[in-house]
């Protein structure tokens, strides 16, 4: 028989368990860290904001802290910096070339390890192959396609118009790039160049540029193992020479180096009428210019071809389970098609996922704007962005063979040559 | 009390002795110890490598490269940056119309942090849109491609290294000028000594002190100062503005080898360290005419 | 002839001053104009604010200038205690090896702290300060030119003003505190300038050290937010370039004239 003493004492105790039950749910709160990079226009720094926002609110038992570390190269070494002093930091977005690098170092886990589901496995093969292949290393997946572009080629259609072009019909192959872009340059008075018939950026990420080159020219610049480079076959000699011929032979494109980052800038300014950029700025030319512009695969010469590009997500291998599954939660999540639509319809990256181009809110964006397709229609003729061991120092020897040759300091050959010997070096120990 | 004077003397200097130890000393020691190492692979312990990372250098086109662009910077900046400090002390210490709006101009470049500011000089600099391109266009000159030619990219760097240095240095400068003593100059225009006379026979013998000072502080500057690099040209194209400290940073930052950064490092250091001997020579003679 | 010369000199200084503040007037003229006349001068181009609002939003600029305000004030801070106190006892205080302390506290002054970033971001993580307010500072708290402006300021105090206080039993600190520190106003004054115009824009190093927004400083988010690879928006970079150096600006206007006499006060000729 219960005596109101003693019930009153089990109400309190009662009240006590419920009242520390809530302390603890509120500790089992998972917190995850993850550095992203930004190497586009446009404030994306707000779009992954506003998506880990939703995220949050889904899953109250999880806080993300979303920490923008600048270029993919400030991202990496700042996620890496972190783990290696100590500081929480479960998963990042970082250069999808960085993989044989990061599992040289011993920092990350692959997702086959982490899923366990058979519909978690079964998500790993929705995306787009072309985008899973620097993602994957010998059959295992390591990275998931998020900020992901190709090379596209923008082009303004008023332009063509002007010099009798058909604006519905950008090149198709090298000669036509040559051709056509002889006809849309324009100079001044005093022979000075006022308008270029096209822009191919080589400062910043040359050998993303290259790498398109070399693959519309048939050839690939590594293996998957990322422990041989093929920088001096003759495909990828004849496709310097084109690229360098653009500028000192058919005089469509400035010689010298061209920026990067201020390219944006020259094409939306009208000082030149094509440009070979990511597709991940695409929003960002849509919203600021001010002519008709249309956006092309970038032209053939044995076939289309682009390397991909950008970010995938990357799960490191210091933390506890709870993290891990909190971790892949939000990796699902923000690569589900709902949010990858969202996310490309507000960059211009791609939406990863075969599923994301069927969502409504895309395919009423395609509708409307279809340059939004080109890259993914383009990902058929798509290759695997150059990705090694000790990928800096590899990606920096090519860059400064191609830079060479643009400047007329050597000649395709003998550049590609010695970058071709040194990366060998490098490579040898792998 | 006079036996523990020593003692007082060594407390006092403790925490600044400490910290110089913890954070110039002891790590340009172990900076020649790491480079003496090959890069850790993942978890596993650095493996000695004897001079090897040496040897790689010795081989490296990157560092001489960056080496003899690091020269020419030093070479080109630090005179130029002083002469044009000279030059503006004198404007602005003699009786020049709007005097103190030419000071605060002169000086601006100080307070601009370089990171910044670079950006803008990017738009300077740009080839197709940008300004200095375009005053070029008013006269008829075709454009340049400043920061895309290899040959001149670095001159483009130094051109903004100097702009940024030298109204710092003016200061200096400036405060020399107004601290001398008038009496000498009136005598020597009482004499009726040239104005250039004077300044060569007066001025620049007096702010030699100065000179001195602002000349250690050009060389060391034209060492450390590769902020703008980092947005303007990244050291290209072809490592044609590469300078040593970038290079250092790369190796570290973006290759992960710290033991290669160390090995350039130790390059750095003794040249600085060469450069600092040198001074001390000078400088002491300074200290004891005191 | 002389009023040409003089004619001659006046306008190159002119032009050169133009010139000199030709990147601030830039920045005045990207980021209060549409963008569209980023790259276009045009007289009646009409005014706007929203570049401001857009740099605003796009960073976190309060939270930057905060840590650029404790990095600066915290180097400061131990800069003014460490170099005082060394200062003085290289200055007043015989000892034995004052010589060997005094060249090995000069050699930082050809050896800085930007050189060794490799092996002091290694001391740091070792000490789990990465990502730290301190960490930032740590490496510049000890400033050989602050001591050896102090050691030179506190050599031209005459020695009887010291004897005379000690006789009246003030201790060396409190002779240090009371005679020295208030005589070397001036000293203190541009070295405190010279140092938080230094720290207020320096870069490597705490791009280097911060990974997080809670330490880095503003140069180091205006170089993220800034960098070119992700295609230059001049008119917003503009903005908040002037955003970021506001404060300093201002405290160089206010000060500009002190400045300068303290500069000559200093010793530092």
């Amino acid at each position: 028989m219960l005596d109101k003493g003693k019930l009153h004492k089990g109400k309190r105790l009662l009240a006590i368990a419920v009242t520390s039950l809530a302390a603890t749910a509120a500790q089992a709160q998972t917190e995850l860290t993850m550095y992203y990079p930004v190497s586009v226009g446009g404030p994306l720094t707000q779009v992954v904001d506003g998506m880990i926002e939703q995220f949050e609110q889904q899953n109250p038992d999880i806080d993300v802290n979303a920490i923008y570390a600048g270029n993919y190269n400030d991202a990496r070494m700042k996620a890496l910096a972190a783990l290696k002093s100590g500081e929480p930091a479960q998963l990042s977005v970082m250069f999808s070339i960085d993989v044989h690098e990061l599992k040289d170092l011993d920092a990350i886990v692959s997702f086959d390890d982490v899923v366990e589901t058979d519909e978690e496995r079964q998500w790993l093969d929705s995306f787009y192959p072309a985008l899973m292949e620097n993602g994957k290393v010998d059959g295992t997946t390591w990275g998931i396609p998020f900020q992901r572009s190709t090379i596209v080629m923008y082009y303004n259609k008023d332009m063509f118009r002007e010099a009798g072009l058909d604006p519905e019909h950008p090149p198709q192959n090298w000669d036509e790039l040559a051709e056509m872009g002889q006809k849309l340059v324009k100079k001044d008075a005093d022979g000075n160049v006022e308008r270029w018939g096209a822009m191919i950026p080589s400062t910043g990420y040359p050998y993303w540029m290259f790498g398109a080159l070399a693959k519309q020219n048939g050839a690939d610049l590594m293996n998957s193992a990322g422990n041989e480079t093929y920088f001096n076959k003759p495909e990828m000699v004849e496709a310097l020479q084109y690229w360098k011929d653009l500028g000192s032979k058919y005089n469509v494109m400035p010689e010298g180096t061209i920026e990067w980052g201020t390219l944006r800038q020259n094409f939306l300014e009208g000082k030149t009428a094509m440009m070979w950029h990511s597709t991940g700025n695409l929003t960002a030319v849509k919203n600021a210019a001010d002519f008709d512009f249309g956006v092309a695969f970038l032209p053939a010469h044995k076939n289309f071809g682009s390397p991909t590009g950008g970010g995938n997500f990357y799960l490191f291998k210091d933390a506890t389970p709870d993290e891990r599954r909190a971790a892949l939660k939000l990796v699902r999540f923000m690569t589900s098609p709902e949010q990858a639509a969202l996310w490309s319809k507000d960059t211009g990256y791609m939406g990863v996922s075969p599923a994301a181009y069927e969502t409504d809110i895309l395919k009423q964006y395609v509708a409307e704007f279809p340059p939004a397709a080109v890259a993914r229609d383009q990902l058929e003729y798509a290759t695997a962005e150059l990705s090694t061991h000790q990928s800096g120092r590899v990606r920096k020897l090519l860059d400064d063979a191609i830079q060479s040759v643009l400047n007329g300091q050597a000649e395709p050959q003998e550049a590609l040559d010695s970058a071709q010997n040194q990366a060998k070096r490098i490579l040898s120990r792998y | 009390m006079k036996r523990l004077s020593w003692l007082h003397a060594w407390l006092m200097l403790l925490p600044a002795l400490a910290m110089l130890m913890a954070f110039t000393h002891i790590p340009a020691l172990t900076t020649i110890w790491h480079s003496l190492f090959y890069p850790a692979r993942g978890s596993e312990p650095e493996e000695f490598a004897g001079l090897d990372n040496y040897r790689m250098m010795l081989d490296d086109d990157v560092f001489w490269q960056a080496l003899n662009n690091n020269l020419w910077y030093a070479l080109v900046t630090v005179p130029a940056s002083m002469v044009l400090a000279l030059a503006m002390a004198l404007w602005v210490n003699g009786k020049i119309r709007g005097r103190s709006a030419l000071r605060l101009a002169y000086f601006t470049p100080t307070m601009l942090p370089m990171i910044a500011v670079a950006n803008i000089w990017l738009f300077f600099y740009s080839p197709e849109i940008g300004l200095f391109n375009k005053v070029l266009g008013w006269f008829g000159v075709a454009g340049i491609n400043w920061l895309g030619d290899t040959d001149w990219a670095l001159p483009s760097l130094m051109l903004m290294t100097i702009w940024k240095e030298a109204g710092f240095f003016m200061i200096f400068y400036l405060a020399a000028l107004q601290a001398l003593d008038r009496d000498i100059y009136d005598a020597a225009a009482l004499e009726g000594a040239s104005r250039w006379y004077r300044f060569r026979r007066l001025t620049l013998p007096l702010l030699m002190p100065t000179t001195l000072f602002v000349l250690v502080n050009a060389v060391l500057n034209a060492f450390k100062l590769v902020d703008h690099l980092f947005i303007l040209t990244k050291g290209g194209p072809n490592n044609a503005s590469n300078l040593l400290l970038y290079y250092i940073y790369e190796n570290a930052f973006s290759f992960f080898d710290a033991n290669y950064a160390a090995t350039l490092t130790v390059v750095l250091l003794a040249m600085l360290i060469l450069l600092a001997l040198l001074q001390f020579g000078v400088l002491e003679r300074r200290i004891h005419y005191r | 002839m002389a009023r040409f010369t003089h004619a001659l000199s006046t306008s190159a200084a002119w032009l050169l001053g133009l010139l000199w503040i030709l990147p601030l007037l830039y920045a005045f003229w990207a980021s209060t104009h549409p963008a569209e006349y980023a790259t276009r001068f045009d007289l009646f181009a009409p005014l706007t604010g929203e570049h401001f609002v857009t740099a605003w939003n796009q960073a976190p600029f309060m939270r930057y200038m905060l840590n650029t305000v404790i990095i600066t004030g915290l180097i400061l801070t131990f800069q003014l205690i460490l170099c005082t106190l060394a200062g003085y006892a290289l200055a007043r205080m015989p000892f034995r090896g004052r010589g060997l302390v005094f060249a090995l506290v000069l050699l930082q002054l050809m050896v800085m702290p930007e050189i060794l970033i490799v092996e002091n971001y290694r001391t740091l993580s070792m000490i789990d300060l990465i990502d730290t307010h301190i960490g930032v500072g740590l490496p510049y708290m000890a400033s050989a030119f602050g001591i050896f402006l102090l050691r030179q300021t506190f050599k031209t105090v005459p020695q009887e003003l010291e004897d005379v206080a000690r006789l009246e039993g003030c201790s060396r600190l409190g002779v240090l505190w009371k005679v020295y520190v208030p005589l070397a106003k001036p000293t203190y004054l541009a070295y405190g300038l010279v140092s938080i115009s230094h720290h207020w824009n320096n870069f490597l190093w705490p791009l280097v050290v911060t990974n997080t927004e809670s330490s880095r400083p503003l140069t180091v988010g205006m170089a993220i937010f800034g960098a070119p690879e992700s295609g230059v928006d001049w008119p917003v970079i503009c903005a908040g370039t002037l955003i970021a150096i506001g404060p300093l600006l201002a405290i160089f206007l206010l000060f500009q004239r002190r400045f300068v006499q303290s500069f000559m006060y200093a010793g530092l000729k």
